[in-house]
Formats: C-alpha cells, structure tokens, sequence
C-alpha cells in the first residue's frame, strides 16, 4: 500500500520513466515542515528510528508520527556499518530476536518496494583454537536447536568455502574449523535508511531533518514534547533511538544509561572483480571481511577501547585489523586501503541491546546496540513500534529490559560483564 | 594515535596504556549504600560527550593506574 | 622498439642516455628513466587507456597526477600483480608490465560497453528501483553485477613481498615538496628544527617542474634541484621521496607509506629488500604543502580520450617533453589553462583556439601568452559537446566544430585540504577562486602555499618560508628571523595567478551524457536525478550516485558535484558543504600497513623456559593463547586418543610430570597484603598463615566469577598467587586497580612473576617418591610438607619451591624454579621418578584429569558464572565486603541457575562439545535447552565417557536422564546427570 504521491519502483517503472529523461521522478520521500504536535516523535532518523515509524504506521496504524533527525536521514550507525545480517547467537533472547529479524530481511526489499540487496551469502566464523571449536559448537547447537541455520565445516571444508584463506599451518593461529550461516549475509547500508524512510513517508510519517532535539519538556511525570533548532514540538509519546547519542539524549531526561560510546572503525580496499563470496569473521582479531557489490573489500574492526565521540579511528586498531586480514588472506597484500571511517557504538553492560520504556511513563528507549544494530534493524523497528504503540514490550523484546542490570537478568553473550568496551 | 602523558613515565604512545573508563565513579563501601545505589555504581555511566575523567593503565611501563581528563568529541587531553 | 612520436627532441626531466621499455596490453612501447607510465603512453601517442566502471565507456589519461580517475592500471602479473595502479603516478622502469582494466574481451572492444546502450535504464539508484522480483533471483541478478564490477583483479597468491615500519619523531614535518614545501622545510631547519620533508612524487619540485618561470635568474627546476641539494646537507633534515602522507592521527602523528628502492616494480627484486615502508611520524608542527588540484568542467562528452586537465597537458610537455596532442583547444574558466599556450608550441604542438567561459576574457598576462601565439580566444564561450569516440576529434564551440586531438580543460583548482580536514580543520567556501580552502580549526598544523588557495610561484615560496619559520619558533620557544628563502625573484612564473574565475561547474544544453565523476560515471543528470528524489544533501549525493566513492576519492569530481547539486537546490555552494574527507589520501597498501604483524608473526610467541625440551622429546604442540603448550608426548605408533589416554591412567597409577610455567603468577608485598587478599577474594584470608596455599576465587564487581587459583603466604607480608593461564594479564591489572586506587592505604605491591618462575606439576600416588629422591635438600613426607602446604627446597642445586596442591586430585606438587633451572629441575625429576615409572603429560591428559575431579577452568568460568553456581556457595565470605560481593544480592540470581554437574554417557557414545541438554530428542526448534556441555572427555580411568556442564537448577537433578545433543554433528547422546566430581570425591588420594 503506498500513498502520499509515492511511485512504484519496478523495472517497468524504471523503463517508462528512461522514456522521458528520469525527469517525474517524485521524491524518495516528503520534505514537511515540522507540525506542533505529533502522537508520537521518534527521535533518531537512523534505520532503527526510521524502521520504527514504519512499523507504528504499518502494523499499529499510528501515522501522526514525526522523525527527527538532526543532521541527514541514515548518517550516523546505518550508514557506516560493515552491513552484515546474520543472527548467529548463542543466547534464546538474542537468537530469536535476531532470527526474526533476519526473516524480515528476507522479505523486506518486496515489502519496502525497494532493492535493499540482500544477499544472503553466508557468515563463516573460523576458529583458531580448541576453546573456540567448543564455544562454536555450542553456539552452533543453540541454533539449530533454536531453528536457525547453522554448519560446522572442518578446515577442509573452510578451505573449500574459502578457496583465497590461508588454511595452512604456517601462521601464527591455523584455522582449525568454521561456523557457517547459509542465511546469514550483507545488505546495502543506505538503501535500508532510504527504503524504510519512503515507506514510512508514503504512510503519512513525518521525516524532519535537520531538526536536532535539544531539550525535553516535562508535565509532572510526563514528557510533554521535545525542543529543537526548530522549535517546539509536542509529543504524546516521545521513543529514542539515537545509538551512540543514547546517552546524552536520555540526559535530557535526566537519566542515566548502562551504556558508553566507544569509536569502531570500518574501512574498505579498492574494488577488484569478484575474490570473495562469504563474509568471513575470525577469531584471532575481532575482525570481519566481505566484498561489497561494487568489488571493495569491506573489513569490520574492533573499538579503538576508549570512550569517544568522534567519527574516527586510529591507527593501532587499524594495524591490527590489516595484520589479521593479510594473516588470512596473504594474496589481499597487495591490494590497497582505499577509505577508513568510525561509528560511534552504545556500548551497553552486558552487549545487549535496551528496548523498552524509561520511568517518564511515556518515554520509549532503544539503544545499546553495541555492534549489532544494522542487522537488528528490522526487528527492533518492529518490537519497538510494538512497545510504543502498546505500552508494553513484543514478547521478542520482554528481556531487553533497562531494569534487567538492576535484576540480574543479564544477556551477556560473551560474559565480558560491566565494560562495555570488551563486549 | 593518543600521545598519553603518563604522570610517572611522561608522554607515551597510546599502544603502551590500557583503558579502565569513567573515572569519576568512586566504589561506594558497600555497607554505605542501598543495593539499588551499588549497582547504580556498576552498571551507570554519565557518557559525556566533551570532557570526561577517565581511568588509564601504563600497561607496559610502570604499570601504574592513573587519572586524565580526555574530550570525548576531540580525543584531545585537557586540564 | 617502437618510435616515441609525440616525443619532444628536447627538455623534459627525463634521461634519454637512459630508455626504458615497457608493454602495455602486450605491445612494447619506449620511455625514459624519469618518466611515467603515464608520460611514456602520451610519448607514444596510446590515449585510450581504460574503460569506466558503469558503463565501460572508453576513457584517455586525464590527469598527470594522484587525482588521476581513468588511467588505471593493472602492473605486473602472478603473485606481483597489482590492481588499480594510476599510470601517472607510476615510476616508469625497464621491463614494466602493463594492462588495462576493466574490458572484455579487449580494451578497444569491450563488450561490456553494451551498458553504455542500456544507460538509459541504469540512473543512479536504478539498483534500489528494480532486481526485487521475484526475491530469490537477487543472488543470480547479483552474480553479474558483481562480475561487471570491481575494477581490475587481486593477485591469486600471497604475496611474496616484505613490508617494514619505522617511528620517528621530528619537530617540523612539511607535507609536500613544491615551491611551499621546500621554502618550508629550509626556513624550519634555519630556524633549529628538526625537520622531515616528505613528497608523494619520485622527485621534489611538485608544479615547479612544468612552470616555465625563472627563480632568482635559474630555471625553476634547477632551484628544485638546489634547495634539495641543500636541505639534503643538512643534519637535521630527512628528505623522503616517493612518500605519500595520508592520514594525521591523534595528537599529530602522521601515517605515510613510501615506495622503497625505485619504484613499482622494485617487489620483483629478488634481494628481499622491503617492498614499501609505513612511517609513523610523531610530529610537534606539521606544515602542509599539499598544493592544488585542477578540477575539469562537466560537459557533453568531456570524458573522451584526448580531453585533458591543461595542467596535465603543460606537465606532459614541460616535465616529459612529451605531447599529448598536436593540435589543442584550450577550454576554462580561468587563467591557468593559458599556460598551455606557451608549452604546447615549445614542444612542438599549437593551440587552435581558446574557449574562455569568462565574458570578460582573461588577464593581461594570460592575454598576452595567447595574443604572442596568435591564438584565437572565444570569450563567454563553452564547449557544448565533443567530436570523436575514441579519441577527440574536434570540441563543439557555439555550435561550431573546432577540429582539435587535444582538448585541455580547466575548471579551477581545488586546494588539497584532505589532511586539514582530517586534523579536524574547518574548510571555507572562497567565491574568489571557486574553491574551499582552510579556515582555521585544525591544531599544531598549518597550512601554506597553493594548499590554502594562493596562487603564484613567489607568493607560495613566501608563505612555505613563513609557515616553516613560525613552526620552528614555536616549537622551540624562540623567535626566529624568516630565512631568505622568503624573498625569491620570480619572473615568467605562468602560474601566477587563476583569477578572475568564473565558477563553471557544468554546460547545459548540449547532448550527451556530461561525467562529473570519471571513475564512477556520475553525469550532471545523475546529480539532477539525485536532487529531484530528494538525495540533495552531499552525503546523501555520494551514497545515491556514488560520486567520488572510486579510487580517486573523487578529487576532479566531489566539490564539483556538490557545487552543481548546491546549484541546483538553490544554496550556495559552502552552505551545501562537502563530503568528510577520511584517511588514507590516497590508497594504502595493505601489506604496508600490515608490516612484519603477519602469517607467522601476527601476534607473540610466547614459548615456556621448557619449550625446547618439549619438542626434542616429541610432543604435539598446540597454542593456548599466546602460548604453545605440550599437548601429548606419543609414543611409538599411538594415535592422541591412545597417547591422552595411557599419559593421564599413568598419573592416577604411578606418577606424571606437567609443565604448567604458562600459570599466571604475581608476586604480592606489603603489611596489608593479607586483608587485600580478602578484599579481592570471596574466601577468607586473614587467617592464613606462612607456609600455607589456599584456593581462592576471585568476582568482578558484577558479581561473577573472574579467575580462581591458589595463593600462598611465602611469609609475612609476602604472598605467591597463581592465576588461570588465560586471566593472568587481567587479573594483574584487576589486582593493581583496587591496590592503587580503592586501597591505597593497603600498600600493597604487586609484581608479575610469570616469566620468572617455571612451574611444573608433579603427579600420581608416587609423586612424593619421587619428589624425595630428587630432593637434594628439605624433607617432603605429609608432616614437612601436608596438602596445602608450602615449603622452600632444592633440586639438582636448584632452589625450588613446593607447593601440595593439585589440580589433577591425585598427590601432587607444583614445583617453581626460577626459570633458568627448570630444564635441570625438570630432567632431575624424571631421572629421579624413572624408577617409579615417570612419564610425562600434556595438557589433554591434564583436561582429562581435571574434568575426572570436577575442576573448573575456562570454560566454565566463561563470564556468566557466579560462585554458587560452580558449588562455592560456602565458601564466600559473610562477613566483610569483597570485590563483587554486593552485586550478588539480585532477584535474579535467586532463581534456578545454570549449575555445575556432571554428566555420565548411557552407553560408549561420546559427549559431543558444545551440546547442548534437551529432555529429549525432537525436532530442532521445538526442544528447549536446560544447559549445555562445558567440557567433555573419555575417561579411561572410568572407561566411560564424561563431561562437566551448566544445567539449569542442575544440583536438583543429579540422577535425571537427559541428551546431550549435537545438531552440528547428528550426534544425540544419552546421559544421566551427576556430581561433578567423577573420581575421589572426599578428596583423599590429595591428601594422602
């Protein structure tokens, strides 16, 4: 269902409109001045922000909805993640959360009626040592046994998946072994901001950009609405979804997160003809490599581990994460760095993601998303516009509480506990 | 990469020092504080973005734990 | 070999005693040392060099430079080759191997030009609008998309190359080596500093070396080759050639990667000298030279092969003596492109016309090199299309065709502010020359010459000379006189000025498609589309349209397309802003950065003071960490099974010996060190008195477990803790934390001793035995010596100390020596236990051992475990605080946990690692999981098969049949649920 002025995107569509030039192409999305009053303003146009407005029009029928955004629409987390989607987890929670994500992803393109390229290729973890074959095993066993698609490949059948990795014994950690997710794979990062954003858009949200909010109002115990640059806007509920602004929004609350911001950096090579066709995570660097459509090796890192809120790494993460990545893959060697780039991350306590509600009793959260928020967005939209609209959490998000950290009931997936810098 | 200054050792590079987070939380003696209050010390961070305490480690040299005010925006050390 | 015909017969800096051969698409081709790969094709008339990305479009040599976007090429082959090399930036060499790119079957027909019919249907974001349908299809549609991609091809085999690093520190670094550069570097030096110098180029000089001006009377390139005959003499300047600074970091460290031993081609050198060197240069001032880089118009087919930035076209003809067209139309916007006047007809060329988009023309002095040649100007005039495929055959002037092979352009210049920009600097929009330039904001870095907009041979040696001497003073705290350098007499310099510009981003009206973005194939109308769906904010404009994402990191292209886009929303062009500039400048080897971290040596090894025994006596290593440990010592024929098996029988009959030096040991001095240890310990402390170990386990603050192991007061204030191998560098800095900064009052010390002592684990019902006999001194029976008992002694003269704990529940004694002994400390036990039958063990048979006695280690202390899950309940403390004892109180941990149990096999199946426990075997998906498998063996002490695991309200079950299941493997395995202390539970073989 599309309205508002909305075209269908479709190669008839695309071919009727190569007749005249590409000139009536409508708008992506609507450029409405901001109204004074909204049902509901999620703050954050991020993918989570924009796929949470999409749902509360979609599934709850609420489109007196505003998005706010303070700079362009999908330019924080979304559109500087290595866009992996996999729901590889260990924990019942997680994995549920994540698969059913992942089920969404596989429908998402036709539903949004935009390519968001999806292409499940698969997520190989490699394993370089016998506590990691047993920590795959077992998080390979959760999955199954939780209905996700999961494979154990032995070194023959890594080298077999990927024919250019460095199988041998030479190096310093031989693989030994390798968790497979067939379903698992990539999508293009700024296609799912810009899908979601015109869907959302075509059911009568409002996408406000440049509007950064800079104080919220209270009425008692309420939020009443929320300042911006341009001007006051009232609110009947107010949702955050601001990733690595989590904190720093919630003050306006005057809350306190279990969350910090920490640096990730990101980076792709130039782009070579087809040399890898799986995303490939290992386990001697938290470090993660794909090739993007375009031919760029796209390589995933670990935080520089310091507390940041700057866009930018440095180097001795990025040494370390080449130095893995030339470890695996010695024929990459002479390939070459084209552009590096960092994402603020919500680091939560426990890796874990917060979806739920805040004491304002009308204040909605949704953050911590450590490194996974991309291939969460789908669910965490759909749980999250669920809880809004509701007042209460999707069953999918009922352990995804802030007060689980005061409870004990934590989801700790790696059990780094209480820093949130070695999840 | 942080050029740190170790109050000890003097400026190093960051590679020589681990992190340790917000250095403005004080361990509260636990008999002190309700149980709600403890693991608001655990688990709650202020998260600033612009000046913020923090915890350093000189993990390969005199292995000392000390404090430096960093801005959060600009990674720059300031008084 | 064939001629050079578009080769000038004088000038240039190049060597003609010196000719080189090269091939490119297989026909061999001559050049000369001191040209480029890209210089040699325009020597040899060869204009069509690559094909586009999208739509395989034919595309000449642009630039002569690093912003280069068509000429990219494909050097060398096998395990050498390289993709995407710029061909103006390559060091032309004898034996050079070139290919185009991007083209099948061949560059000059390239079926995948078929795009270029299909364009119609493939605007910016047409990926977004179609390929949806039906869903499964994407990874087909996506399988040719992928192969039409990409540019050219990674190597196949690793890299046979070497990589190096070095650190320097310096007080001036100077990016850059043109006029600015230089005066930079000498009037820094002059000033006391010391000074690094880097340029991206084989040799220094940067626009020096096509500007036809004289420099206090000598040519310009001949006060190049002065000042760097200079600043070479110096002590305490470092001149670096073929480095390319591409990223400034935190606190101004400066990343570069140089080209090491002469060029591209030096990797085929066989003497294993490093291929390339990664500086990392800690700099107190860092002045940036970077210069200017021409930006070309976007105009109806302006990516034809023969239309060429004007500064290249000059560069071409000054520097290379080479032409890059016999008969030119010059078209700009600005005074610059005349220089190509005077260069082209000195190498033998003529300019037909040019096309000057000002109403009012051009300046006097560029007026004046036109009207000398007598070569015509249109004024207010365009190019509105271009004649030719291949190759330009004439440029469309107001509807006229001027016939021409070489069409130079010029759209203005755009300062190169990337390393500003990544110093956090901010960028203005200067109307005056149609360009962003640096507005300040960037710290300890300055930037002068060309690099903020200024123009001009004298004024930009002027500003470098300053720039050099202000960062001098400042880093030395001293004022500081401007070195002469400041003063130069410059006269013919035809870069002395580009205004006045008339901003001239794109033609409209002509036909055909208009390339802002070469490399990407990003039209005019592409931006247009972008802006009619919305995608008009420039981050947005990059990601829709993919402007300047290609290799060149759109230098011709990103402020052009964000002026056309700023143009079309009706901003003005700094309101609209351009795209962040991110490191690297330009692209990095990843070798390089790599450097020696790689293959074998990507992390430390670190090798027990025993390691050479382990391997001369035949042990199977394997890595713990960053360790190696002896996993098993086979004997003849035995496969590991057998091996593991017979090692750890052989400890629970006769006796075995273990190296267990990876155990983490501190040291830990001072009078509060008792009540420290209570503190970061659940168990009680105080009351522990010399000479004695206790077992200790440590939480988190969270409350969860974060280490166990054993400690032991030597005497007085001064204890011996051992920690988990894994933990031992975390719980180091645990210890140091709440010594340092929650108790300070303490004082206490601590110290890693892990490298210091070896430790070895003597085991078995005979392990006092033998520990006797090889005893030179102190006496060892259960009286001297009891379970949990420390006591000092020596072995084979070597001072040892004796711990009775156990790890294995057999008898047992850790024996630390100082680690030069342990090999003699070592192979005094086995001599002394050959006769009890001695043997020694791995540490498989070691994880057999432990999981018999139900003790835990990594995998069950994985984060997520309290004490009372692992059975500790008892043993924490009531009274007093201990790290993480308050987080303890939660409603959570009041429910059923995830407990330690055992786990026996119904049968001989074996327990697979990782299952998981399920009531039954069903269907994946509908079986909820009750715990899982932590650690699994065969027990042969047993004869059965064993495991250890976390099992929700697990103490309840013990008796409960479940399975322990293994979708991954298909295996499904029976167990019943136990204690998790399969051997000895009252614990008395220990003891004994």
């Amino acid at each position: 269902m599309l309205l508002l002025g909305a075209v269908r995107y479709s190669l008839y569509t695309l071919a009727k409109n190569a007749v005249t030039g590409h000139r009536h192409w409508p708008p992506a999305w609507r450029q409405p001045e901001p109204k004074k009053k909204y049902a509901v303003v999620v703050i954050g146009g991020g993918g989570h922000g924009l796929a949470t407005a999409y749902y509360l029009a979609r599934n709850h029928g609420l489109r007196d909805v505003a998005v706010l955004e303070k700079s362009h629409l999908g330019g924080g987390n979304t559109g500087r993640n290595t866009t992996i989607v996999r729901s590889n987890y260990l924990l019942d929670a997680n994995a549920k959360f994540y698969e059913h994500s992942l089920k969404l992803w596989e429908k998402l393109s036709r539903d949004l009626n935009f390519n968001l390229m999806f292409s499940q290729r698969g997520v190989l973890n490699l394993a370089h040592s016998d506590p990691q074959l047993d920590e795959f095993a077992r998080r390979g066993n959760a999955m199954r046994l939780n209905g996700i698609d999961a494979v154990f490949l032995d070194r023959a059948g890594v080298q077999a998946k990927v024919p250019l990795l460095d199988c041998s014994p030479r190096t310093r950690f031989p693989v030994m072994g390798g968790l497979l997710q067939p379903r698992a794979g990539t999508a293009r990062h700024d296609s799912v901001a810009w899908g979601y954003a015109r869907a959302a858009s075509a059911r009568g949200v409002d996408l406000i950009e440049n509007c950064e909010v800079t104080a919220m109002r209270r009425a008692g115990n309420r939020i009443s609405g929320v300042d911006t640059n341009r001007g006051f806007i009232q609110a009947g509920k107010v949702a955050i979804a601001v990733a690595g602004n989590s904190s720093r929004v919630a003050a306006m609350a005057g809350l306190r997160l279990p969350i910090e911001s920490h640096v990730l950096q990101a980076m792709v090579s130039e782009p070579v003809k087809p040399m890898l066709d799986t995303v490939v995570t290992s386990g001697i660097a938290h470090m993660y490599i794909s090739q993007s459509d375009k031919g760029e090796l796209v390589f995933g890192g670990d935080l520089d581990g310091y507390n940041s809120y700057a866009q930018r790494g440095n180097l001795p993460v990025l040494e370390r994460i080449i130095q893995a990545a030339v470890t695996l893959f010695p024929a990459i060697s002479r390939m070459r760095l084209l552009r590096t780039w960092g994402g603020v991350m919500d680091m939560s306590m426990d890796g874990s993601p917060i979806i739920g509600k805040l004491p304002p009793p009308n204040l909605y959260f949704n953050g911590g998303w450590c490194y996974g928020g991309f291939k969460a967005t789908p669910a965490s939209g759909w749980c999250f516009a669920h809880t809004i609209a509701n007042d209460a959490p999707h069953p999918l998000n009922e352990a995804f509480t802030l007060s689980r950290f005061q409870r004990g009931f934590l989801i700790d997936e790696k059990g780094a506990g209480a820093t949130p810098g070695a999840h | 990469m942080l050029l740190i200054k170790c109050p000890h050792c003097g400026a190093r590079a960051q590679t020589e020092f681990s992190y340790g987070g917000d250095a403005t939380r004080e361990r509260p003696a636990p008999a002190a504080v309700t149980a709600e209050e403890w693991l608001d010390y655990v688990y709650l961070r202020d998260n600033p973005r612009g000046p913020h305490l923090e915890w350093w480690h000189h993990a390969a040299g005199c292995r000392r734990w000390f404090k430096l005010r960093r801005d959060t925006a600009t990674h720059k050390f300031v008084p | 070999m064939s001629a050079q015909p578009f080769r000038a017969p004088n000038g240039g800096r190049i060597d003609r005693r010196r000719p080189l051969r090269f091939t490119f698409d297989g026909v061999e081709y001559g050049g000369f040392h001191g040209d480029t790969l890209a210089s040699a094709l325009v020597a040899n008339g060869v204009n069509l060099v690559g094909r586009s990305f999208k739509y395989h479009r034919p595309r000449g040599i642009l630039s002569a430079g690093v912003e280069e976007p068509n000429a990219l090429v494909q050097l060398g082959a096998g395990a050498r080759t390289e993709p995407n090399i710029r061909a103006t930036q390559v060091e032309l060499a004898d034996g050079l191997v070139a290919h185009s790119q991007n083209r099948w079957p061949s560059l000059r027909f390239d079926a995948g030009a078929v795009n270029g019919f299909f364009s119609p249907l493939l605007p910016a974001g047409f990926y977004n609008k179609t390929f949806k349908w039906p869903p499964a299809w994407w990874l087909g549609y996506e399988f040719f998309i992928r192969r039409m991609a990409g540019l050219g091809r990674a190597p196949a085999a690793a890299d046979p190359d070497s990589y190096t690093r070095r650190f320097a520190h310096c007080d001036v670094l100077v990016v850059g080596g043109g006029a600015a550069g230089l005066a930079a570097a000498r009037a820094a030096a002059h000033g006391g500093a010391k000074v690094f110098l880097l340029e991206q180029d084989f040799c220094f000089g940067g626009a020096l070396l096509a500007n036809g001006a004289e420099i206090n009377g000598a040519a310009a390139a001949d006060w190049v080759d002065g000042e760097v005959d200079f600043l070479n003499g110096e002590a305490g300047v470092t001149l670096l050639a073929r480095t390319t600074a591409f990223g400034v970091y935190d606190d101004n460290l400066i990343c570069a990667g140089q080209k090491l031993g002469g060029g591209e081609l030096s990797g085929a050198d066989k003497t294993k000298k490093p291929r390339q060197r990664l500086w990392w240069i800690r700099a107190r001032r860092v002045v940036l030279c970077s210069g200017a880089l021409e930006r070309p118009p976007a105009f109806p087919g302006n990516d034809t092969p023969g239309v060429m930035l004007a500064g290249a076209a000059v560069t071409y003809a000054r520097r290379f003596a080479a032409l890059a067209g016999e008969n030119a139309v010059v078209f700009t916007n600005n005074d610059s492109a005349y220089a190509a006047i005077p260069a082209l007809h000195e190498a033998g060329g003529t300019v037909a016309m040019v096309v000057d988009s000002r109403e009012g023309g051009a300046g006097a002095f560029a007026a004046a090199l036109a009207e000398q040649r007598g070569v015509t100007v249109r004024r207010g005039a365009v190019v509105t299309a271009v004649r030719g495929g291949r190759r330009v055959r004439g440029a469309v002037v107001d509807g006229t065709a001027v016939d021409c092979d070489l069409l130079c352009v010029s759209g203005g210049w755009n300062p190169t502010v990337h390393l500003f920009s990544q110093a956090q600097g901010r960028l203005r929009y200067d109307d005056g020359i149609a360009a962003f330039v640096p507005a300040g904001g960037a710290d300890n870095l300055t930037v002068a010459g060309a690099a903020t907009g200024e123009f001009g041979t004298a004024r930009c040696i002027a500003a470098g000379a300053h720039a050099g001497t202000a960062a001098a003073a400042a880093v030395r705290g001293v004022r500081v006189t401007v070195h002469d350098v400041a003063t130069v007499t410059v006269t013919g310099d035809l870069c002395a000025s580009m205004e006045p510009i008339a901003a001239l981003w794109t033609v409209d009206g002509g036909r055909g498609k208009a390339f802002v973005d070469f490399q990407n194939d990003v039209t005019a109308a592409d931006i247009a589309l972008a802006h009619r769906e919305g995608y008009s904010k420039v981050e947005h404009l990059k990601r829709y349209t993919t402007l300047g994402m290609g290799t060149d990191q759109g230098r011709t292209s990103g402020v052009t397309g964000a002026a056309i886009m700023a143009g079309l929303c009706g901003r003005t062009v700094g309101a609209g802003g351009v795209t962040t500039f991110r490191p690297p400048f330009t692209a990095v080897t990843l070798g390089a950065i790599a450097g020696t971290g790689r293959g074998a040596d990507f992390m430390p090894l670190r090798r027990s003071p025993l390691h050479d025994w382990h391997v001369n006596n035949g042990a199977v290593m394997i890595n713990v960490d960053l360790w190696q440990r002896a996993r098993f010592y086979p004997r003849d024929g035995e496969t590991m099974m057998q091996a593991v098996n017979r090692e750890a029988r052989h400890v629970r009959e006769k006796v075995g010996l273990v190296d267990v030096s990876t155990l983490g040991k501190i040291c830990i001095h001072g009078r509060g060190a008792g009540v420290f240890l209570e503190r970061v310990y659940i168990n009680k402390w105080t009351t522990l008195r010399a000479g004695r170990c206790r077992y200790g386990l440590m939480l988190r603050e969270d409350g969860f477990v974060l280490d166990d192991g054993t400690t032991t007061r030597i005497g007085g204030g001064e204890y011996y803790m051992t920690t988990t191998t894994a933990r031992a560098a975390e719980v180091l800095a645990h210890l140091e934390f709440y010594a340092q900064t929650v108790w300070p009052e303490l004082q206490v010390h601590l110290a890693s001793v892990t490298d210091q002592w070896a430790a070895l684990a003597l085991a078995g019902p005979l392990a006092r035995e033998v520990l006797a006999a090889a005893a030179d001194a102190g006496a060892v029976d259960n009286n001297a010596l009891p379970f949990m008992g420390y006591a000092e002694a020596a072995v084979d003269g070597c001072p040892v100390r004796l711990f009775r704990i156990t790890f294995s529940g057999e008898r047992a004694y850790e024996v630390h020596t100082p680690a030069g002994h342990a090999e003699a400390v070592w192979s005094r036990l086995l001599a002394a236990g050959a006769g009890f039958g001695i043997a020694p063990y791995g540490t498989e048979a070691m994880n057999v051992l432990r999981i018999e006695k139900g003790h835990v280690t990594g995998a069950e202390l994985d984060g997520t475990t309290l004490a009372a899950d692992l059975g500790f309940a008892a043993m924490q403390k009531t009274d007093g605080d201990f790290v993480g004892k308050r987080s303890l109180e939660r409603p959570a941990f009041a429910e059923p946990r995830m407990e330690l149990v055992g786990l026996v096999a119904d049968g001989k199946k074996p327990i697979a690692r990782g299952a998981q426990l399920i009531d039954r075997p069903g269907r994946p998906a509908q079986a909820a999981m009750a715990g899982h498998v932590t650690s699994a063996c065969y027990s042969p002490n047993l004869n059965k098969e064993i495991a250890l695991a976390l099992l929700r309200g697990g103490r309840g079950l013990h008796g409960k049949k479940m399975f322990a299941a293994s979708p991954l493997s298909g295996a499904s395995t029976p167990v019943t649920v136990t204690a998790p202390v399969f051997i000895d539970p009252q614990g008395a073989r220990a003891r004994g």
